[in-house]
């Protein structure tokens, strides 16, 4: 088993192996299952993720507290009617992102990739991606693998819950994961994934996690949208071989140590951030009718 | 390593919206429910941290119910789990606690009807993973990802071996073991993860050795 991205490559490369194919090994001598076992469940986690895209591209998604729901429409919308200007797979990763995201908001069923308050940046981006590359359905399962890989790094040696290290390592961990399995769908080699998961995390690092009453919807749903979007420019520009001075597992553990340094008021707690702002205070007292004062 | 399985990271299929705070909750829930063994009639249920301070928008009340009626992360009934406890006839006890602890959510649950009761600590540490601290007073670290074992037993030499004898003789290996005790010869508590699961006769087998009081099995896979 590998202990970090370092290893995880070498072991790629060594063998000459995609990372999804190393995930898929190691899952085999960890859990003792057959590589078929395996496999079907992470087909049943894409039926999840696939039925989520569409309900939230279709459906008027609404959360309990109607703080949001229809931002992935009205992008699709957009999209079909306007001359938008970064391009239809960036725009359909942030769409779709962006419907998971509002689904799980609306207590919907989603697949937590690495949780549930980061869970649309990981299918968002397959699906995006997938309408672009038209890979078969083993090559989208292979997706989910090699960004479950690299979550298991980050999971390992960092943290991937906004309360323990702010939304740096939920949104950040996801985006990263995302980062790394586009450049494996899209040909590139398991050192490029390495370098766009370094390249994705740095610019999450610090990110604090805030959500407005405490409800995984403002601005998380958001921070799925530009979490898919910086996920596929990281892809590209590691593919185009631009590399991170830092190392990659460096960088994760810049994200681990910030995490430890940041207050509590900053991680999940909903007394810091935009929670804090006179507008979250007010959202907050209107969705529970109480506690204006912290 | 905390997390073993690639599955922890692409997964739990769940209601949403928190995997911490609506999963994590569902399956210390279910923990304890497993444990408990039936449905219990009263269930107290005390959340400390960020569980205490966002439970409400993120439905970990909820979740945890559905836990304690044995739902999984991804039953669509955990919306409904309160009204479905109390037509079940469970009786639901919900408080929140200032008192700091290591981790930011942390649930403690007692669950009880008029023959027994139980009660454990759970902390839900991201992406719907949890580790139970606490069960009955004897304080662990258990995941119960795989088959977990565990044996009350009287603290006394040779237990340990007499556990031991049986799952070898049955060749069912262990992966991790944890033992603790209240006091010096008194009550103590085996929990062993084993990498295959156990069969009722095995488990009847344990429960026949003297000095053992309780036997049970859980997994939450």
């Amino acid at each position: 088993m590998f202990r970090n991205v370092a290893e995880l490559v070498e072991l790629a490369e060594s063998q000459g192996k995609k990372i999804s194919e190393v995930m898929i090994e190691a899952e085999m001598e960890v859990s003792q299952r057959s590589r078929d076992a395996i496999m079907q469940d992470m087909y049943a986690n894409l039926d999840v993720m696939e039925k989520a895209v569409r309900r939230g591209l279709t459906e008027d998604i609404r959360s309990h507290s109607g703080l949001t729901g229809g931002d992935a429409k009205k992008l699709q919308t957009y999209m079909e009617t306007k001359t938008f200007l970064s391009g239809p797979t960036l725009l359909n990763a942030v769409s779709m992102s962006v419907a998971v995201n509002e689904v799980n908001a609306a207590m919907g069923t989603i697949v937590a990739t690495p949780t549930a308050g980061a869970c649309g940046i990981v299918p968002g981006t397959l699906f995006a991606v997938s309408d672009k590359l038209q890979p078969t359905r083993e090559e989208m399962v292979n997706y989910l693998f090699t960004a479950g890989a690299i979550g298991y790094c980050i999971a390992n040696n960092a943290f991937i819950s906004g309360a323990a290290g702010g939304c740096q390592a939920e949104v950040g961990s996801a985006t990263a994961m995302a980062a790394a399995a586009i450049v494996e769908m899209a040909g590139g080699t398991p050192e490029e994934s390495a370098q766009a998961v370094a390249i994705a995390l740095k610019n999450m690092l610090g990110l604090v996690c805030d959500p407005v009453a405490g409800l995984v919807e403002v601005p998380c749903v958001k921070r799925n949208a530009m979490g898919a979007a910086i996920a596929t420019v990281a892809a590209d520009m590691a593919m185009a071989g631009i590399k991170s001075v830092i190392p990659t597992d460096e960088v994760i553990e810049a994200m681990y140590r910030i995490g430890c340094a940041m207050p509590t008021t900053l991680k999940e707690t909903a007394q810091g951030g935009l929670a804090a702002t006179q507008t979250g205070r007010m959202i907050e007292a209107k969705v529970f009718g109480v506690r204006m004062e912290k | 390593m905390k997390y073993k399985s690639v599955f922890d990271i692409i997964g739990p299929i769940m209601v949403g919206p928190s995997s911490s705070h609506t999963a994590g909750a569902a399956r210390i829930g279910r923990v304890a429910r497993k444990l408990f063994g039936r449905m219990p009639l009263r269930a107290e249920i005390v959340f400390y941290g960020s569980f205490a301070k966002t439970y409400q928008g993120h439905g970990s009340d909820v979740a945890t119910v559905a836990g304690i009626l044995d739902f999984d992360t991804s039953d669509l009934r955990l919306k409904n789990s309160l009204v479905i406890a109390e037509k079940a006839g469970m009786e639901v006890e919900l408080s929140t606690s200032e008192v700091l602890t290591e981790h930011p959510n942390t649930a403690r649950i007692k669950l009880s009807d008029d023959e027994r009761q139980i009660e454990i600590v759970g902390v839900s540490i991201g992406g719907g993973k949890i580790e139970v601290l606490e069960v009955n007073g004897f304080s662990f670290q258990l995941g119960f990802d795989t088959p977990t074992l565990l044996v009350l037993h009287e603290d006394r030499f040779g237990m340990i071996a007499a556990v031991a004898k049986v799952l070898t003789q049955h060749n069912i290996n262990v992966g991790l073991m944890e033992v603790s005790r209240h006091t010096r010869g008194s009550r103590a508590l085996m929990a062993i993860e084993t990498d295959s699961t156990i069969s009722q006769e095995v488990l009847e087998e344990i429960r026949q050795i003297p000095h053992i009081f309780d036997v049970s099995l859980l997994a939450l896979n």
